[in-house]
């Protein structure tokens, strides 16, 4: 936040570093929007279809429950957002959003999803090996990537490519018939009735396998060590934590010695990220400000410089959808691609009206696609427009920001330094928009005035897009 | 009051304007209509997964009446053209473009190993990608990449929408997403971004990339509205969206603009419950805009340029569920309006549906197919380029 970005500049990176794992440290608190079967939430639509119940009466029941799931996820995502937004655990809450990413599952059940995510929160800065295995073990990644129907007797090999391709070792580190036999490796793996794993014997083939050149009567958690034991598996995720952290472009010899030494640490997380954040050529000028921003950091970055109480939840879903990246939606299993596909013409002129919408609160007409996996033909069209009150300058601003808190900040500034203030606390590069025109068009018949309009303006500017 | 938001319209003027892209007066110098030979497409998306098997019906099959007693259509009530099919009876526009040989039906389009998620299956007719790959960029996109390498418009390519679709979306370049030309002018065309726009030096590339694509968004938001206002449409249409849209399309069209992609979408097709009435509803709002359309084409000789394509993300099941409705399915059919077409009316055999992958139609021809023969052969592009493979065209253009 704004009060707090004077003094870090003075930090150690070491000194930096404690602060960060410091805030982190906590197991972090559950977010629940559904606590138990009680709920209602696990419950599939097969044991709807076996309730001795009227015809009518289960399909009530079957769309209350896909509504309530909807709703649940919806939640999830805004408590989740504003987690982001509100805990001291940044560095935390960064790592489960990459994990969460990473992770990429699209599972309409709110009880799952909300348990995944707990997963992913819990070990973000952990062993990698660990998180994989729970993650790999969840009703959610079961569900989505159909080991409930992986069995003996008809394989599914949904999760054993993906996991190969996109959880461990990438592309072009194994062949199909890695694939086939690692698929009968973790038939019988599902979930039951409450959510929780199982392992049901009855459909495990017990037979011997070879995957990536091992042999033995494997089951799902032997393949899994088989993966983490190949040093592809390091490479492919150290690579995509520092694309996540550093840069898009890739230093691939950094990548090589960073993954060498988190494979023999045994896939400890926070080490890897200790060395990364201590680095010198962290803090080199080409690896500041040089990433688009994902809608998401865009989103919790706005809010979590101007603290702001609103009023309309439906706005914030809103943005994540026409910005596309709404939280528990990834695009597939890949997750979101990220870098220059966030951006086309309109996402970008969105993203640049965003904080005008926050804080001016004017009109913005924008109509999302329909998501057919959601909505599941119900019509559900949604045309919202978010009200800008057009004359929030004049007024003197708009009650929902906390304007005092930035005042206090910059309070010490004197007015023609406050631009490039301002302008150093909310863009990360060293180069920014030509103070003269953010000075012309921002309205100076107040100091009060004339920061917030000043804030506003930087925020949309390509130049607040980077992170 | 940051921005001076309603400024277009002062200077909106043409002398604004043509100072920045003197193509505008070269645009208003001549006012006859476009030269034929302009090919264009037009793609409209059945979002949410639209059932072939009540668009155009096998009114002689007694498997689809046993598998639909209720949700079948009856062979008097279909729009009969051929001795085994017919079309849904909301299509009536339909019904007089296949007459007039300017419909076209392509039986059984999929693809291998099919996806049954709504979002799953979008992304592979998107993206033109086999079920097993993720592509993160889509085959308009892709060929607007061949198209328009250093062009400073990438207008050939639109979407008329708020939010631009992945088959839009290249590598380089990416089409653009406007509901309303007026409205993508004035959003785009603030004088700070113009500002900031203009003093900007080169710096990082991803920041490079963001003013780049403001700067294309601000020419293009004024060139297309300048384009809409040249010749627009008199013709009435319904009061419906997607009429709305095709009417901003056929205004483009009859334009100097050089779009030769224009992308729409109708849904939701997902017919789960009641199917009949909601498909009803889809198909009477389609034919209404499309009769509209294709009307306001001929008026202006332009339907021998222009080619409609129609596709979904899957079809539906054969037998009906216990809804009066359909579930996912798989293979589906496509209609082709235009013209020009050299094969008119059912292309290919209807669907076999005594041969069936569990419940589900077998696909024949790869949608790729498809997507190459419209490259190659409409948009006249590398179609081998674009799809990374090369597929055998089909003959319907």
């Amino acid at each position: 936040m704004a009060e707090n970005s004077a003094s870090l500049e003075n930090f150690s990176t070491e000194k930096l570093w404690e602060v960060l794992i410091q805030t982190s440290a906590k197991k972090p608190q559950k977010i629940e929007v559904a606590r138990s079967l009680s709920d209602g939430l696990v419950k599939g639509v097969g044991e709807i279809i076996r309730m001795e119940k009227p015809a009518d009466e289960k399909k009530a029941i079957k769309k209350k429950r896909r509504q309530e799931n909807k709703e649940g996820i919806a939640s999830l995502n805004l408590m989740w957002l504003d987690t982001m937004i509100n805990s001291e655990a940044q560095l935390r809450e960064k790592m489960s959003f990459f994990w969460h990413g990473h992770f990429a599952t699209r599972v309409i059940n709110s009880y799952f999803q909300q348990e995944l995510l707990h997963i992913i929160r819990e070990n973000a800065l952990g062993n990698f090996g660990e998180l994989l295995r729970s993650v790999s073990k969840s009703p959610t990644m079961l569900q989505f990537l159909n080991n409930q129907q992986n069995k003996k007797s008809h394989p599914n090999e949904n999760f054993a490519r993906e996991v190969m391709e996109l959880f461990t070792m990438g592309r072009g580190n194994y062949t199909e018939d890695d694939i086939k036999e690692a698929a009968r490796a973790f038939t019988g793996w599902g979930f039951n009735m409450q959510g929780e794993f199982v392992f049901r014997r009855q459909f495990h083939d017990e037979g011997k396998k070879t995957v990536l050149a091992k042999s033995g009567n494997f089951d799902g958690d032997d393949v899994l060590t088989i993966l983490l034991s190949k040093r592809e598996t390091a490479e492919f995720i150290t690579r995509k934590i520092y694309r996540f952290l550093v840069n898009d472009n890739v230093e691939e010899s950094r990548v090589k010695s960073l993954a060498a030494d988190f494979y023999d640490s045994g896939y400890e997380i926070l080490p890897l990220l200790h060395s990364m954040v201590t680095s010198d050529w962290f803090y080199d000028e080409k690896n500041i400000g040089s990433k688009i921003k994902s809608p998401i950091e865009l989103l919790a970055g706005i809010r979590r410089y101007l603290p702001m109480s609103l009023d309309n939840d439906e706005a914030q879903m809103l943005f994540q959808k026409v910005l596309g990246q709404v939280l528990f939606y990834p695009p597939n299993v890949a997750g979101w691609p990220g870098g220059m596909s966030w951006i086309d013409s309109t996402s970008l002129m969105v993203r640049l009206q965003v904080p005008q919408v926050y804080a001016a609160k004017e009109s913005i007409l924008l109509t999302p696609k329909i998501d057919d996996d959601v909505a599941m033909g119900s019509k559900m069209e949604e045309t919202v427009r978010i009200n800008r009150n057009k004359a929030y300058v004049n007024r003197g601003g708009a009650a929902d920001i906390e304007w005092n808190l930035i005042f206090t900040a910059f309070e010490k500034v004197k007015r023609p330094s406050l631009v490039n203030a301002i302008s150093n606390s909310l863009v990360q590069s060293t180069k920014s928009v030509n103070p003269d025109i953010i000075t012309r068009y921002s309205d100076g018949s107040s100091r009060e005035a004339f920061i917030k309009s000043a804030v506003i303006n930087i925020m949309s500017t390509p130049e607040y897009q980077m992170c | 009051m940051l921005f001076k938001r309603r400024e277009f319209i002062q200077s909106g003027s043409l002398a604004t304007a043509s100072l920045m892209f003197p193509k505008f007066l070269k645009a208003f110098e001549h006012k006859n209509l476009v030269p034929p030979g302009n090919k264009v497409m037009v793609v409209i998306q059945f979002s949410g997964g639209n059932d072939g098997l009540n668009t155009v019906i096998p009114i002689n099959n007694d498997i689809y009446y046993k598998e639909r007693p209720r949700l079948g259509i009856q062979k008097a009530d279909a729009l009969q053209i051929t001795t085994d099919a017919g079309l849904n009876p909301a299509l009536s526009a339909f019904r007089e473009l296949y007459d007039n040989g300017n419909l076209s039906i392509l039986n059984s389009v999929g693809y291998p190993n099919p996806d049954r998620s709504h979002f799953r299956s979008m992304d592979i007719w998107q993206s033109a990608s086999n079920a097993n790959d993720y592509i993160n960029t889509g085959w308009v996109g892709r060929y607007l990449d061949a198209q328009c390498s250093g062009c400073d418009k990438p207008t050939q390519a639109v979407e008329i929408d708020d939010m631009l679709s992945l088959a839009l979306k290249g590598n380089k370049q990416k089409g653009l997403a406007f509901t309303d030309p007026r409205r993508l002018y004035s959003s785009s065309n603030e004088s700070f971004y113009k500002e900031i726009s203009k003093e900007h030096v080169n710096s990082e590339a991803a920041v490079d990339y963001l003013y780049k694509t403001m700067g294309d968004t601000i020419s293009s938001a004024n060139y297309i509205f300048e384009q809409s206002k040249l010749r627009p449409s008199s013709a009435s249409y319904p009061s419906t969206k997607l009429a709305a849209n095709l009417k901003t399309i056929a205004s483009l069209i009859m334009s100097d603009i050089n779009t030769k992609v224009y992308y729409v979408s109708l849904g939701s097709f997902d017919t789960h419950i009641n199917q009949a009435a909601q498909q009803t509803r889809l198909f009477t709002e389609l034919n209404d805009a499309i009769k509209a359309f294709t009307g306001d084409l001929k008026k202006n000789n332009r339907f021998e340029d222009v080619l409609i394509m129609t596709f979904s993300e899957f079809g539906r099941r054969v037998s009906q569920n216990a809804s009066n409705g359909t579930d996912h399915g798989t293979a589906n059919n496509m209609f082709f309006i235009g013209g020009d077409l050299k094969q008119k009316g059912l292309i290919n055999t209807m669907p076999n549906l005594a041969d069936l992958n569990s419940g589900d139609l077998k696909h024949q021809v790869d949608f790729k197919a498809v997507y190459a023969t419209l490259l190659n052969k409409w948009l006249q592009t590398d179609d081998e380029a674009i799809l990374g493979k090369n597929y055998q065209h089909l003959d319907f253009i």
